[in-house]
């Protein structure tokens, strides 16, 4: 079968000014449940590469300089 | 494809709740044990309890509640369906827990004696003890595992369990979700601390993630027991739990119990002397939501504002916190309104209701060798303190086994590369069906097919179209380790919705109030069916049902406590007429 993409929300975003990737940090990637999260190798920060989030939060609680938050998934906002 | 072949003595599958118990006291047992915990997600953060707890559901402490007290109270809850050694290990055990938890720095609320400050919420006895503080309880387990040095391997997702050549548990197999390396594991004794069944239903937001228990518990343990050979109990008294719309996270009507909070009809008025979750319950939620007085709330905006504070406090920064940005997105606020409440998806889970896979009072399955805890083990209504009291007997009991009973039997490696070629299936597959598709798609007919109130030719409908959708997945395709790790979850939600059409189907009578309504059966029918309802894989392979005697209780029920849990309704009286349908007819009727 043929697939397509289509475009969706995700709640997670990363403030990338404080996001600390590029010095190795992955906290927000180890500690998500679903594994929902990636760094991104050109721009070294981490981002939401899967819409599976279970909003549960320990990304953004987690996260040594706050720049993590998850925002209630639209659908269901 | 690289593989890894690990040994162990111990093996621990999960690392929730349970899983670190177990594994903890099976090194504390035996220091010289090796113990292997492999864990789906990371144990830092994982399980139903990944963001922390709110409170004991369950706590038998001394002066306020007896182990005898607690046994009945479970049998009257679960109709009478329960194995009460079980129940009543759990029950003896569980001071002892706490007290382990306490010693670990686990903080319980304590009254100004310094004595627990107990709740009480079921219908008899009083076993609630709040934590508000519970958000720090997996850091609490991390530290001990690392005290006592468990080896701990994180993103492993594990398949199936491993036989010896006598029938014997003698390691699992399975995959990693990010090298998507194939991982055997030779074990002396496994022990399974996987979580409910949590994808079985589909939520109506359409989120496949957006479940009721942590998504991550797809049922694992559930189909890995079935391969295995393991009964499974009682697997049609299904989790179904009361929740905030939309939000699908607990409503914890129960832990505002104690301040004077409850759940109300539309009118605003209490319709349930009870806010326990019991399928009578749910049943008399779901005549409510359904009927004219529906939907259902929470109602806690008669509440003074200290009152109301303390319970944001509680509900907003332990099991659940996006809870508080949610009611902020939706202007509800407690003070000001009653919140709009609904009912989950269905799902498996001991933890709640007593859909699990089958254990005796030491936590043994019926596969020598194999254990099982928490959540997916068949102790009824045993939430958190159970996982942790049965996850230390496994513990122990799994390490105890290695130094008696334990023999080195060879294996048939067979098993092992039809496990290799199954897993690796959908990474030859081009052009495939994604797996979240064929997950929508399974998920829906669940909802469409199995939702109580069950309909033997609804049921009948349900295996037609998984039997189709079993086809269906021989084009599933995955083009990463991470999408290798959800079709491999559609194999687990497939075995479990075939496990909740079957199960159901086979006891034709109605129980556990909602979550057993069987239309075609309405009335409990104690002279064929006051019996267990196990299932497994008979020798072709295939599901069967058979019943098992319920074992002589330890702590006989008094007449009048029998039917306690069948007097949810609150019955109100005018002079000379009765407003409301009686309990029994409530029960039954229902569209």
């Amino acid at each position: 079968m043929p697939i397509a993409i289509h475009r969706t929300s995700v709640p997670v975003s990363v403030d990338e000014s404080k996001c600390i990737a590029e010095k190795g940090c992955t906290v927000c990637v180890d500690v998500c449940p679903l594994d929902v999260l990636a760094i991104d190798m050109i721009k070294k920060k981490a981002f939401m590469k899967f819409d599976e989030c279970w909003y549960c939060m320990p990304c953004e609680k987690d996260c040594p300089t706050g720049a993590v938050t998850v925002e209630i998934p639209y659908l269901l906002s | 494809m690289n593989t890894q072949e690990i040994e162990t003595d111990v093996l621990v599958i999960g690392g929730g709740t349970a899983g670190p118990m177990a594994a903890v006291k099976a090194k504390e047992k035996n220091p010289k044990l090796r113990v292997l915990l492999l864990e789906k997600a990371n144990v830092k953060r994982s399980g139903a309890i990944s963001m922390g707890m709110d409170g004991l559901n369950n706590a038998v402490i001394p002066g306020h509640a007896t182990p005898e007290q607690y046994t009945k109270e479970i049998t009257v809850a679960n109709d009478g369906i329960v194995n009460q050694a079980a129940v009543y290990a759990y029950a003896t055990n569980s001071y002892k827990t706490i007290q382990e938890l306490n010693n670990w720095g686990v903080k319980f609320e304590k009254d100004e004696t310094g004595d627990y400050a107990v709740r009480k919420v079921h219908h008899m006895g009083t076993y609630v003890l709040p934590m508000p503080e519970g958000h720090n309880m997996k850091k609490v387990l991390y530290r001990q595992l690392r005290r006592v040095r468990v080896d701990v391997t994180n993103r492993i997702v594990v398949t199936r369990i491993l036989l010896n050549e006598h029938g014997v548990a003698a390691g699992a197999m399975g995959f990693d979700c990010r090298s998507g390396d194939f991982i055997v594991i030779r074990a002396k004794s496994v022990i399974m601390a996987c979580g409910a069944a949590g994808r079985l239903g589909l939520p109506a937001s359409g989120y496949l993630m957006g479940t009721y228990e942590n998504p991550t518990n797809a049922g694992d343990g559930y189909a890995m027991a079935f391969h295995a050979g393991a009964d499974l109990a009682n697997l049609e008294c299904f989790q179904i739990n009361p929740l905030i719309k939309d939000y699908n996270g607990p409503a914890c009507a129960y832990v505002t119990g104690p301040f004077g909070g409850f759940t109300a009809n539309n009118k605003g008025e209490r319709f349930i002397e009870c806010d326990y979750w019991s399928g009578q319950m749910m049943q008399e939620f779901y005549n409510e939501l359904l009927g004219g007085n529906g939907p259902v709330f929470l109602k806690l905006d008669h509440l003074a504002e200290e009152t109301i504070s303390e319970i944001e406090t509680i509900l907003h920064t332990n099991e659940r916190p996006s809870r508080g940005r949610f009611h902020e997105g939706r202007n509800t606020n407690y003070r000001e309104k009653m919140i709009e409440m609904h009912i989950s998806e269905i799902g498996f889970c001991s933890g709640h209701s007593a859909s699990g896979v089958w254990v005796n009072e030491r936590a043994e399955t019926t596969i020598p060798g194999l254990y099982a805890a928490g959540d997916m083990a068949s102790v009824p209504h045993n939430y958190m303190l159970g996982a942790f009291t049965y996850g230390w007997f496994a513990g122990e009991n799994a390490a105890e086994y290695i130094g008696s009973t334990y023999q080195d039997v060879p294996i048939d490696r067979g098993q092992i590369e039809a496990e290799r070629e199954r897993i690796f299936a959908p990474t030859k597959v081009e052009d495939g069906i994604p797996p979240a598709q064929i997950e929508y798609k399974l998920r829906r007919f669940v909802n469409d097919y199995l939702q109580p109130p069950k309909v033997t030719r609804k049921m009948e409908l349900a295996l037609e179209r998984f039997a189709e959708i079993k086809e269906d997945m021989k084009r599933m395709s995955a083009d990463s380790p991470h999408e290798l790790m959800r079709a491999m979850e559609v194999h687990v939600i497939y075995d479990c919705a075939m496990m909740a059409a079957k199960a159901s189907l086979f006891r034709k009578e109605s129980r556990w109030g909602l979550y057993h309504n069987r239309v075609d059966y309405p009335k409990r029918d104690d002279a064929n069916w006051f019996v267990h309802c196990h299932l497994k894989k008979d020798d072709n392979g295939d599901m069967v049902s058979f019943k098992k005697p319920v074992e002589p209780y330890i702590v006989p029920l008094d007449e009048d406590e029998k039917d306690a849990y069948q007097r949810m309704r609150i019955v109100k009286q005018t002079p000379g007429k009765h407003e409301e349908k009686s309990v029994e007819q409530a029960a039954v009727t229902t569209d």
